[in-house]
């Protein structure tokens, strides 16, 4: 089932004196239940600019994003429900939750402000959501964001987005600001809720070996424009696109750094 | 075997806080001339600590416990950095050891032209030069890094994150130190970006052939770039090797994880340990 689809979306910014920039120019993606997108490309070439559509803080200059088949409502009851279909994972685990609040507030917030469950329900819920992120609730539930590790945060940020039982989440560089040891256990996280849960994941980052490894197929952009796109592997092991092998070769690669220097002397340092 | 520059001997490092931490305990550690020495490890585990801590750069509560370090110059004398009285340490930082800072994109003054700031470092540390001796200086500076001696009168705000970057490497070129430490100088940066500036890097240590202490969670990115690697854990070097030997066959439990962690780009597919 499509969960969500970009319909020809361009995005145009007027910039004072330089004319206009086109941060999106004729996207097109559909995003399958149960599958992941990931959405690689540097600096400023339009993947924040994706997320800030589907967030609605920005809407498209001409073209058409549908959620469950749905155009994005604008305000109202439909916007909300649509904020309970879609919701996002943040780069900054420590940015993104409440200090004041322990973590139980945090995710009886969602459950209460869309009444996913009777209140009397409430515990229970918020119990089940750690579970479903490898918390163990006894453990977290009555502590505060700084008692946790930047994993266990970025874990109680999952359990939030879950919360209200979303079809998509949007996950943006949700790895990039955790300490190495902890950064696969979260993606595995993800690649879990998606397949066993059916939701849909866009995976934005600029790493390209972890999107390779946690998306089925990848969507690569520059300027705006999607440059390529394809199964995981096609795009990173047999790029076609000169701006995706640029990507590529920029990425760190140890194996084949020695390999090359076994191969011929000096190699590419 | 190339000979040595630094030689850090017995390094401790303690947050006199309650409790005590011990950031960095007894580190032994010689770097060669001319190499790019790799630093690893996760936050908190003492990279930082222990690279300001040789030249002399944290303040309280931070104590240096234990330990001497010292610098064997160029000219055949041997520096003891922890005997140096602060008009002798003012004089040898920046001329010998220089750093580029993490987040140094954002390290620079916002409200003056980065040309000002770049001679700053002559005002101080060459006060017989002329104004336009300095000038020229800067100039050539900016062109060494790309920047181009035309952007001298631009504010940090008018440039990219990756020309403010190389604006501090000049910064840190400017009086040929031997030593340059680098602290995750390229982490905010997008990999095009990186690159570029690793090339560069690179490039300018072939001509003026500094040596380079490079710190970074970033393995992948150290086994390509560093002679030798260093694997720093809760204070503690737990293993140091050739980047070829710690790739093809690390000899610690925490090497070996920090290794897997990280996918590889064009190895098998789901090859990712849980």
């Amino acid at each position: 089932m499509t969960v969500l689809e970009f319909d020809h979306v361009t995005k145009v910014y007027s910039v004072r004196g330089a004319g206009q920039m086109k941060a999106l120019d004729d996207v097109s993606f559909t995003l399958e239940s149960g599958r992941t997108i990931g959405l690689v490309g540097q600096s400023g070439s339009g993947k924040s600019t994706i997320a800030k559509i589907l967030t609605q803080l920005e809407t498209p200059t001409s073209g058409q994003v549908r959620l469950d088949g749905q155009p994005i409502p604008r305000r109202g009851a439909g916007l909300r429900a649509y904020r309970q279909t879609l919701r996002m994972v943040f780069q900054d685990p420590f940015a993104s939750l409440n200090p004041y609040h322990s973590i139980r507030y945090h995710l009886e917030r969602p459950l209460r402000l869309d009444a996913v469950v009777p209140k009397a329900e409430l515990e229970d819920e918020v119990r089940r959501l750690l579970h479903r992120v490898r918390l163990e609730p006894d453990a977290v539930i009555d502590r505060r964001p700084h008692e946790l590790s930047g994993g266990q945060r970025q874990r109680v940020a999952i359990a939030r987005a879950l919360a209200s039982r979303p079809s998509l989440l949007v996950a943006d560089e949700p790895v990039s600001m955790l300490d190495v040891s902890l950064r696969l256990g979260v993606l595995n996280l993800l690649a879990d809720l998606g397949r066993d849960e059916g939701l849909g994941v866009l995976y934005i980052t600029h790493d390209l070996a972890t999107a390779r490894h946690f998306s089925d197929e990848i969507l690569v952009l520059n300027q705006g424009q999607v440059v390529e796109r394809g199964t995981a592997d096609d795009v990173i092991l047999r790029p076609q696109h000169p701006y995706t092998r640029e990507l590529r070769a920029a990425s760190p690669d140890p194996e084949k750094h020695f390999a090359s220097l076994s191969g011929s002397q000096g190699g590419t340092r | 075997m190339r000979d040595a520059l630094l030689s850090v001997h017995d390094f401790s490092v303690t947050y006199d806080v309650d409790p005590p931490v011990e950031a960095v305990k007894n580190v032994t550690l010689e770097l060669r001339r001319g190499e790019i020495l790799g630093l690893a490890g996760e936050s908190g585990c003492g990279k930082t600590t222990l690279a300001y801590g040789v030249q002399r750069l944290l303040k309280a509560p931070a104590l240096i416990t234990s330990g001497s370090v010292v610098f064997h110059d160029a000219s055949g004398e041997d520096v003891e950095v922890d005997r140096l009285d602060a008009e002798q340490m003012r004089r040898f930082r920046w001329d010998k050891v220089s750093m580029v800072f993490q987040g140094a994109m954002n390290a620079l003054n916002p409200v003056a032209p980065i040309g000002a700031q770049l001679e700053d470092v002559f005002v101080v540390h060459r006060p017989s030069m002329s104004r336009a001796e300095r000038r020229e200086a800067v100039a050539e500076l900016l062109e060494i890094v790309k920047v181009g001696r035309q952007r001298a009168r631009s504010f940090p705000h008018e440039l990219s994150g990756g020309m403010r970057q190389r604006v501090m490497i000049a910064m840190a070129l400017a009086l040929r130190p031997q030593l340059m430490v680098m602290d995750e100088p390229t982490t905010a940066l997008d990999v095009l970006v990186q690159r570029e500036i690793l090339r560069q890097i690179s490039q300018l240590r072939h001509e003026f052939g500094f040596t380079v202490v490079f710190i970074t969670h970033d393995l992948p990115l150290l086994l390509e770039i560093s002679d030798r690697i260093a694997i720093m854990r809760e204070g503690e070097i737990v293993e140091l090797d050739t980047a070829e030997r710690i790739w093809s066959n690390p000899q610690d439990g925490y090497t070996k994880t920090l290794l897997s962690s990280f996918p590889r780009l064009t190895g098998e597919r789901g090859v990712v340990v849980r």
